[in-house]
């Protein structure tokens, strides 16, 4: 039966990294013509009076010799090699290490939030179904749709006026200690518990009214068995879709909470590079977060498989 | 009369002293257009080995019934609110929660209606029978569960139980799933198996073979069963008494010959002509007319009177108390004596 | 009394009982009671509606009549003035005025109308892309459904918040330029539902009959599987104006939107941000308007989910 599954499982791999790698091809083309649409980045880069030997040296060095053919086939070749050239901003530096001095602030702030988004989003949900109807639901429903409509950069300037500024706590920008963790991985968790709390009481609704819950409350099974054995294995399955979204961004940065508390990740990162029309770091960084997403699908995709006994790969319907 | 099912034939079992006494049973529902009367004082006795059906259309609060006497009616809205089980000399609406979990599955078990749904999609069926093994009996080792899995299996003749115990619920027909809830629900000889609407989701030739195999578990076990059918077929298969139940109550009852023989009340004569019946040539099935009535506003009366084709003055007004027609064939009606349907 | 000639094969379940108790008329509700228990709060949502008429539809439409101050320019002699209720306030600005003498309140009532076109065009332009390429994958399968589908994936996949960035640091931002980057963004929402849902309606005896009287598949996609989706196509949407809303502004505030001076909700909470300290309305106000707008869009379509009852699965982010 397992080898089965193997197999089954290893064929659905091979589909979908084909799948992928055209999804992250068309990525790569939509990328690299974004770019181009700019106009010639030596206008950007080069003095006005650049003489033009000089100008030649630099095509020579950011490769924006030739054709836009040319200059595709070229980026596609050295990019597959990890090559995305150096960094127009940085020049001392290759696009992919600046990407890579960034990561691990961007990670460290994603492992922060999604351990609050878990430890806060899926217990509430599933104490919300639980206790239906008490007024611990009606503060987690309440919770969840603040969370769900909150622009997270107007939630993030008042935490900054209310407990940073106000009463001088935390720090509100860059990174220096643990506290300055808090603040931003709140703003970032809000709308992951708001979503998981969402979808562990509906589905945990679900469950607890179902016959087999009934049955094990048949068997004579204690309260917490029925609940977090029999109600809750079931009802996980679908909000796992849920959890390739944090993954992602915990990878690829929230860009927009960055922003605000000056967060040197990878999300500040493409603010920065694309306003500075940085293309290799754009460029770069495109294709890593398109990758990050069509992994972590393809992830959750096997995990299903396994956690759910009744779904077959392949002929599971896009979720 | 004539039937197309043989008449039961085990009402020879000795009859010993009732193991499951139930005493004018409450059990309202609280919702927001008022209190449903789904169950509105139901008292009847079931000796061991022997089979007691209960019969009545949708709506008519025998499931409710059946939920209550294992108490787990839906909470917040479901609530017994009176009246007495009693099994093992002990009433079982007194216990507490945690000696009532004590009692299910040990001592009264039920096998619930569908068994497409009725088992964790999620779980092997080795593991859901595991628990079912283990709860009342926690020390059981690895070895001894796997054991005794394999026999609760064999004793609802399930074919290569080995095999089995892996396989997750979508992988067996409903058949077999609905083997395997009577295997976990035996597990522990229970003394009363409740079994609701145990065969309805079933292929009508699977059906037969799994009341047999019930028929078969109570004479290995001596358990007292009680089914909870819409289906006069399966009365006429499995039990030895029969109670009718209308609108939270129950109407008539008595042993099955009689009943299907000689009903006392029309509700339960509308109920049998209702069948559909293979040997008359009639493109229409014969049915009740009207709805049950509203469990929030019941008459004052008997209950099914609106419905009533013979109903009286008296039957409007009075509530009917219980005629004794033999010995064991008790009738709620006005009119059990005159019999006016009789000739019908 | 009405006589039905129903045959008394009573279709009883385990549920029945609980059933009954829910149904005063004696109609048997085919409804599990968590359902049911939903139903039940099935209220109308009117304090969510009157939020949505009159904190973004009315502004939006009546911006000229209502408003006495021009939201481009302002008084710079009345530069941060607070709102009317503390020291220095006065009725003149209600809600105060930002660091360069402009009227919040009518910024706001400007910003309303930003919010509603983008979310508007937007939507509409991705629900009939979306429904369009849903409807034709659900129905058609083979390699139509695998085109799309994997277009789906594509564009989920794509690293929105950077590509707008890209887009407006090459060509400027400008309202076309939002419009577009969102709407690429969302239809493929509606595909993927549109899709699914044409998948099991396909499915159906009365589309299957449509098939062998030898209907038009263009025919049977407008008359049979449409409407079916329809349902769904109305909460999805409702549910999309408030994503939108709070797209549009998060660009906007991160300068990837609407460019200034416009008054859209995101650039006035940018305007402010470094006001925070000494003039907090200037960012409070517009971010209030669109937690407000948002959170009744998301009471909306959840009650128009339960009331509709498409099947639909919430999924989070929906």
């Amino acid at each position: 039966m397992r080898s089965e599954k193997g197999r089954l499982v290893a064929r659905y791999i091979m589909i979908n990294a084909v799948r992928g790698l055209l999804t992250i091809f068309a990525v790569s083309v939509l990328v690299f013509s974004l770019a181009r649409l700019t106009g010639d980045p030596i206008d950007v880069l080069a003095p006005v009076d650049i003489s033009r030997e000089d100008e030649a040296a630099l095509r020579e060095r950011w490769g924006l010799n030739g054709s836009v053919t040319e200059q595709y086939v070229a980026f596609v070749s050295n990019a597959s090699q990890g090559d995305f050239g150096p960094s127009f901003k940085y020049p001392s530096e290759s696009a992919v290490s600046v990407i890579a001095e960034r990561l691990p602030a961007s990670i460290s702030l994603g492992l922060v939030a999604t351990f609050l988004t878990l430890v806060i989003g899926v217990p509430l949900g599933i104490l919300s179904a639980v206790k239906r109807g008490t007024w611990l639901d009606r503060i987690a429903k309440g919770l969840a749709l603040f969370g769900q409509s909150v622009p997270e950069f107007w939630l993030a300037i008042m935490l900054i006026w209310f407990v940073a500024v106000r009463w001088n706590v935390v720090p509100t920008s860059g990174i220096s200690g643990w506290q300055s963790y808090i603040l931003p991985s709140i703003v970032i968790s809000v709308f992951g518990i708001a979503a998981l709390l969402r979808l562990f009481r509906s589905a945990m609704l679900e469950t607890l009214g179902s016959e087999y819950v009934k049955l094990a409350r048949l068997k004579g099974l204690s309260e917490f068995k029925v609940v977090w054995k029999h109600a809750l294995k079931p009802a996980s399955i679908a909000p796992l879709t849920f959890f390739g979204g944090i993954a992602v961004r915990m990878l690829t940065g929230a860009t927009v909470v960055e922003i605000v508390f000056a967060w040197p990740g990878v999300g500040y990162l493409a603010y920065e590079a694309a306003n500075a029309r940085d293309f290799p770091v754009v460029q770069a960084l495109a294709l890593f977060t398109a990758t990050v997403i069509i992994v972590m699908n393809l992830l959750i995709d096997i995990t299903y498989a396994y956690v759910d006994p009744r779904v077959r790969l392949g002929q599971k319907a896009i979720a | 009369m004539s039937f197309d099912q043989p008449v039961g034939t085990v009402n020879d079992v000795a009859r010993s002293a009732p193991v499951l006494e139930v005493e004018d049973l409450r059990t309202y529902l609280y919702t927001r257009w008022g209190t449903t009367k789904a169950v509105d004082g139901v008292s009847f006795t079931v000796g061991s080995g022997e089979t007691l059906g209960i019969v009545g259309e949708s709506g008519s609060g025998k499931s409710m019934l059946a939920l209550s006497l294992v108490r787990l009616t839906p909470e917040p809205a479901g609530k017994i609110v009176g009246g007495r089980v009693i099994l093992n000399g002990r009433n079982l609406l007194d216990l507490t929660d945690k000696q009532m979990r004590a009692v299910r599955g040990k001592e009264i078990s039920m096998i619930l209606q569908d068994p497409q749904q009725s088992l964790n999609p999620v779980f092997s069926i080795g593991d859901q029978l595991a628990e079912a093994i283990r709860v009342h009996e926690r020390d059981l080792d690895d070895r001894a569960t796997h054991e005794r899995s394999i026999d609760a299996l064999k004793s609802v003749h399930v074919p290569a139980p080995e095999r089995r115990l892996k396989n997750f619920p979508h992988q067996m027909s409903g058949g077999m799933k609905q083997r395997i809830v009577g295997a976990m629900a035996m597990a522990y000889h229970p003394q009363v198996l409740v079994a609701d609407e145990p065969t309805t989701a079933l292929d009508v030739t699977i059906q037969a073979q799994y009341l047999r195999l019930l028929k078969d578990l109570q004479r290995r076990t001596g358990v007292a069963i009680i089914v909870i059918t819409h289906d006069f077929g399966v009365i006429a298969e499995t039990c030895d008494r029969v109670a009718v139940m209308y609108a939270g109550r129950f109407v008539e009852e008595g042993p099955v010959e009689e009943i299907f023989d000689q009903p006392r009340h029309p509700y339960t004569r509308a109920l049998l002509d209702s069948r559909p019946k293979v040997d008359v040539r009639s493109t229409r099935l014969q049915s009740i007319e009207g709805q049950p009535p509203s469990l929030i506003d019941l008459p004052t009366g008997c209950r099914f009177a609106p419905r009533c084709f013979y109903s009286i003055d008296r039957c409007v007004a009075e509530y009917p108390p219980w005629f004794e027609i033999t010995h064991a064939h008790t009738a709620g009606c006005w009119r059990s004596e005159e019999v006016p349907w009789a000739s019908r | 009394m009405s006589v039905r000639n129903q045959p008394a094969r009573f279709q009883s379940d385990t549920d029945e009982a609980l059933e009954l108790g829910f149904d005063v008329q004696g109609h048997p509700v085919r409804r599990p009671w968590w359902k049911i228990w939903r139903k039940r709060n099935n209220r109308i949502p009117w304090v969510s509606i009157a939020v949505i008429l009159f904190v973004l539809v009315l502004p939006a439409l009546l911006a000229d009549l209502i408003t006495t101050h021009d939201p481009l320019r302002g008084e710079l002699a009345d530069r941060l003035a607070p709102p009317f209720w503390m020291e220095g306030g006065s009725m003149t600005y209600p809600l105060g005025t930002d660091k360069q003498g402009r009227d919040i309140l009518t910024r706001l009532i400007y910003g309303a109308r930003i919010s509603l076109t983008v979310s508007s065009i937007t939507i509409l332009i991705g629900a009939v892309v979306g429904s369009t390429l849903g409807l034709l994958a659900g129905y058609f399968g083979g390699w139509v459904d695998r085109f799309v589908s994997w277009l789906i994936d594509t564009f989920l996949s794509l690293p929105h918040v950077l590509l707008a960035l890209v887009i407006v640091a090459a060509i400027g931002p400008s309202f076309v330029t939002i419009v577009a980057i969102i709407a690429v963004t969302i239809w493929a929402s509606f595909a993927r539902q549109v899709r699914g849902e044409t998948l099991s309606v396909r499915e159906t005896e009365y589309v299957a009959r449509a098939r062998v009287a030898g209907t038009s598949s263009g025919k049977i996609l407008l008359r049979h599987v449409l409407p079916n989706v329809a349902n769904t196509l109305i909460v999805l949407a409702t549910l999309q104006v408030g994503v939108v809303i709070l797209e549009e502004s998060s660009l906007s505030f991160i300068g990837a939107g609407i460019p200034r001076p416009n008054p859209s909700w995101g650039v006035m909470v940018a305007d402010g941000r470094d006001q925070i300290l000494i003039s907090w309305w200037i960012s409070f106000f517009p971010g209030l308007a669109i937690l407000l707008v948002v959170l009744s869009l998301n009471l909306l379509g959840d009650w128009l989910r339960d009331f509709l009852d498409p099947k639909m699965r919430q999924r989070g982010q929906s």
